[in-house]
């Protein structure tokens, strides 16, 4: 496939921004490439790209951050040098970062005059800042309370205040990292409407991501960089497998081959279960569902409705207080994690980093994190085997990387999944239980691990899911089953229409939301 | 199936040995040495009155002062290194000062790694040294029996203390730095009570207790002070980093130390694992106890179990557990260095009148110097240059983004 060149010439845009010739190294490793690049007020610019591919790392030399090998920054034709952040949101640069850089403890109006306080000598003028606040949030349509603590705040509101404090350095050039990882889909729709109206007020708004549907929805210009390189320009109206093909570099399939499934007896019973959250809220309330060997049964709802808290309990991580849990014909409701992780299930946890992987620790260790008992003999650990082990599994798993002995905090993003996924896999199982399996993951690693979860389930295993990404449930479910406020909502097949799903996930029940989309009841689905 | 060519063993020692990193660290950390040593020598200039009534007429004739200053610095020096390696004599004391850091050292170390701050040292040693100075000279043994017997009183008395730090902070997650501190107390002041009451000499009122049997030392090099007791904790040494890296339970130290979380979700039972590391880090620091009243001092004979006789030895395990970075090997040869310079010290302080402190004040420079690298760097001359071209280097640590490369792809590339 011919792909359309660069369009960046050698001479820096007038009025604009221009990257010409960005190298950036890390010992070996060359990060960035002669990135060229044109930054143009009044557009959307995507940054199209796998994890690893350089994008932040490129950005991060935009603002200061970091220092470029070679390569020059030009502002409406003007070289610029930045030797930290100060300089380059001076010259009208601010970034929303990917992981925010906001202090739980402090106000809205705290931490967006952070670094700016007003006041003299040394006296914080409260009143000025909050006023600051207001008037900010009127003219960017962007609203907060600047009273309110940010670690009570939602996700989403938390990165209005991320995008205010860009903004209240008179940014000219927004650059917003990854900023949908941690929204929910109508988040993230504000989100691109807040970048839209940005841009129509003048502003040039760089947008990084490797997500292709928000491309092709908000993109003006559209940059793909794989491995440090510029890839070339893509247009908004190529398809998602095109994109996803520039990004990757071979074709990629973006839906999983899938035969029916042949379900088979029950393996994992859950009746009437309820858990309830650190504060005591009831946040799963009275869950009854089942999945067969053979199947793999998503549970598919907006982040925060419970599913988290399912997964846990499921595990034994937090205590259940009522309801009960089998597991292979097992009553598991008061068994620890351990004894239910023996008696069959195998689980991908939600927050790979927190949960899923021990950072220090290397790829081999981690790879038997849960079966440590397999190679221990009187207390002492069988070495060897351990190191047979992993390279088993790095290799059928496809885990890129030079050695089992680095340190796991080595892998990508896609590459500690794959690690966490093969890990379970790699002992027999009777249910697999995988939360968000592919969150963080690029375009290239979602393949595989869906094409292995779906491998695991053609072997017997019964699979439950659980995902905010509609793309994914509707790829590899067998049965959604839709949670709102901590109930099923319903229990449908994936040919159910997206629009009767979106409407189960805002609590209507399956009946009524067929009738919303005039759309004919499924007889078989028993809610 | 993964196409990848895997790393060779000879890529794999370059990485791990010879890259800028490792060399660049090695570099860093004898420039912190040399610093702290110069600044030592700065220190004993300016307290000594002497050389600086030579100061005041400097430009005068600079000789004075300089050769002065000059004379002092290497004679301190010199001492230092004689009394620490300068005979076979000097290094028995060595020997002898380090052993009880480096037990103790082991003790702090081991709880780093599960993540625990062990700062209990002191009481845990203050058990080890009661419970075999009790056994001591509280029974009559033959050797062949008593002394293991007063080594294994020491130890586990060590053990108990730091075991009830553990199960409070397994149990109740209550802070562990809060309670082994107030374990030091209570052990502090049970110590006087039991020596002003059951274990004093009744031919004394002050608090201290009867020498211990000759059957209960350990056996020594006589007319020196090499004693078993320092291959008792290389050999201690040896065995935690036998247990942290081919154990089950150190894989569990290990896996609770670096992230707990992942620990539980495994189904490891980290409450166990925190309890287990506090009993066997308070049994080394038990060891280290137990030393110092079954060892002989510099007149051959052992020392009296008395309130002060432990000193700081809780405090100094806990730098030397840093200088050593928690490693096995670090812990054992940063309590030899700390061990050299207390038996250099005594010299040093004899040959150029330099006050006994001034040898705490460079080991505190220097542990200051290696926990602070990047000062190091920026203060040495010729290193500062080469930080100039490393700038490219990230404020935040590169892996905080997913945008981690992998490294396979440098290979590739």
């Amino acid at each position: 496939m011919v792909y359309p060149t660069e369009t960046a010439t050698a001479e820096p845009v007038d009025s604009g921004l221009s990257l010409r010739g960005m190298t950036t190294r890390f010992g070996a490793l060359v990060a960035n490439d002669s990135i060229n690049l044109d930054i143009v007020p009044g557009r959307i610019h995507c940054l199209l790209g796998e994890n690893g591919a350089g994008k932040s790392t490129l950005m991060n030399v935009l603002y200061g951050l970091l220092k470029a090998d070679e390569g020059a920054v030009y502002i409406d034709g003007v070289e610029q040098h930045f030797r930290d952040s100060r300089d380059a949101i001076d010259a009208g640069i601010g970034m929303v970062h990917q992981h925010f850089m906001l202090i739980d403890v402090f106000t809205v109006a705290e931490n967006i005059v952070l670094g700016r306080e007003p006041g003299k000598f040394g006296l914080l003028n409260t009143g000025s800042a909050r006023q600051q606040v207001r008037e900010l949030s009127e003219r960017y349509h962007l609203d907060v309370n600047p009273d309110a603590v940010v670690e009570d705040l939602p996700v989403g509101v938390q990165q209005r205040v991320e995008s205010l404090k860009a903004l209240c350095n008179d940014a000219k050039y927004l650059i917003f990292d990854e900023p949908t990882a941690v929204l929910t889909p109508q988040e993230t729709d504000e989100l691109m409407g807040i970048m839209r109206a940005l841009r129509d007020e003048g502003h040039a708004i760089v947008f990084i991501t490797h997500k292709l549907h928000e491309v092709r929805a908000v993109a003006d210009d559209i940059t793909v960089i794989r491995r440090g390189r510029v890839v070339g320009q893509a247009t908004q109206d190529m398809t998602e497998a095109e994109l996803a093909e520039m990004m990757v570099g071979r074709s990629v399939s973006l839906r999983v081959d899938k035969d029916p499934a042949v379900p088979g007896e029950v393996r994992l019973e859950v009746e009437g279960l309820r858990v309830s959250d650190p504060t005591g809220a009831v946040v799963v309330n009275g869950v009854s569902f089942e999945v067969c060997s053979g199947e793999i049964l998503c549970v598919a709802g907006v982040q925060g409705n419970g599913q988290t808290e399912l997964a846990s309990a499921l595990l034994g991580l937090i205590p259940i207080l009522g309801g009960t849990v089998k597991l292979g014909g097992k009553d598991t409701t008061k068994a620890n994690t351990r004894t239910t992780l023996q008696s069959g299930m195998g689980y991908v946890p939600e927050d790979r980093q927190k949960d899923g992987m021990i950072s220090e620790l290397t790829i081999a260790e981690n790879l038997v994190l849960d079966q440590i008992d397999e190679y221990a003999s009187f207390g002492r650990l069988d070495l060897g085997g351990l190191g047979r082990n992993a390279e088993a599994l790095v290799s059928e798993f496809d885990v890129r990387t030079p050695s089992v002995d680095l340190p796991a905090s080595s892998l990508s993003g896609g590459n500690q999944q794959k690690l966490v996924l093969a890990r379970e896999l790699s002992r027999p199982l009777q249910v697999l239980v995988a939360s968000q399996p592919t969150r963080g993951v690029d375009v290239g690693a979602i393949e595989f691990l869906h094409k292995r979860i779906v491998a695991e389930r053609d072997k017997g295993t019964a699979v439950l899911i659980v995902s905010t990404e509609l793309d994914e449930v509707e790829n590899l479910a067998d049965r959604i089953a839709v949670m709102y406020r901590g109930k099923v909502v319903g229990i449908v097949p994936p040919s159910t229409p997206r629009d009767v799903i979106g409407l189960m996930m805002a609590g209507t029940p399956y009946p009524e939301a067929c009738a919303s989309c005039g759309v004919a009841v499924d007889e078989e689905v028993t809610v | 199936m993964s196409e990848q060519p895997k790393e060779t063993f000879v890529q794999t020692f370059k990485r791990n040995y010879l890259g800028g990193s490792f060399l660049s660290d090695v570099v860093t950390m004898l420039l912190a040495f040399v610093w702290a040593f110069i600044l030592g020598a700065i220190l004993m200039v300016v307290a000594s009155p002497d050389i600086m009534a030579k100061a005041k007429y400097l430009f005068a004739n600079p000789g004075d002062f300089f050769g002065a200053a000059w004379d002092k610095i290497t004679t301190a020096y010199e001492a230092l290194a004689t009394g620490a390696f300068g005979s076979m004599s000097a290094l028995g004391v060595t020997t002898a000062q380090a052993a009880p850091l480096i037990a103790a050292g082991l003790g702090v170390a081991l709880c780093f790694r599960v993540g625990l701050f062990n700062i209990g040292g002191q009481g845990q040693a203050i058990w080890g040294c009661t419970f075999a100075a009790w056994v001591g000279f509280g029974l009559h043994l033959n050797a062949v029996i008593h002394v293991p017997l007063a080594l294994l009183a020491g130890v586990a008395g060590g053990a108990a203390w730091g075991g009830i730090a553990g199960f409070l902070r397994a149990k109740f997650g209550a802070n562990e730095v809060i309670v082994t501190i107030m374990l030091n107390y209570v052990a502090s002041s049970l110590l006087a009570y039991l020596l002003l009451h059951q274990l004093g000499r009744p031919d004394r009122t002050d608090p201290i207790a009867p020498l211990v049997d000759r059957s209960a030392m350990l056996p020594s090099i006589p007319g020196t002070r090499f004693h078993l007791g320092f291959l008792i904790v290389l050999a201690a040494g040896v065995l935690v980093w036998w247990l942290l890296d081919h154990t089950k339970l150190g894989f569990q130290v290990r896996a609770v130390g670096g992230n707990s979380n992942a620990a539980a979700t495994a189904g490891m039972s980290v409450p166990f694992t925190l309890t287990m590391t506090m009993v066997i880090g308070g049994a080394l620091c038990g060891l280290a106890g137990s030393l110092l009243v079954i060892t002989p001092n510099a007149l051959g004979e052992p020392d009296a179990l008395t309130p002060l006789l432990v000193g700081s030895i809780g405090f100094d395990a806990i730098t030397v557990a840093l200088l050593g970075r928690s490693k096995p090997l670090g812990t054992v040869l940063a309590g030899l260095l700390f061990g050299a310079m207390k038996a250099g010290a005594l010299r040093m302080q004899g040959a150029a009148q330099t006050p006994g402190e001034l040898a705490s004040v460079i080991q505190a420079f220097i542990v200051m110097f290696v926990a602070a690298p990047a000062l190091v760097r920026t203060i040495t001359p010729f290193l500062a240059t080469r930080r100039k071209a490393k700038a490219a280097k990230p404020v935040a640590s590169v892996a905080d983004s997913t945008d981690v490369p992998a490294i396979a792809e440098v290979s590739a590339a």
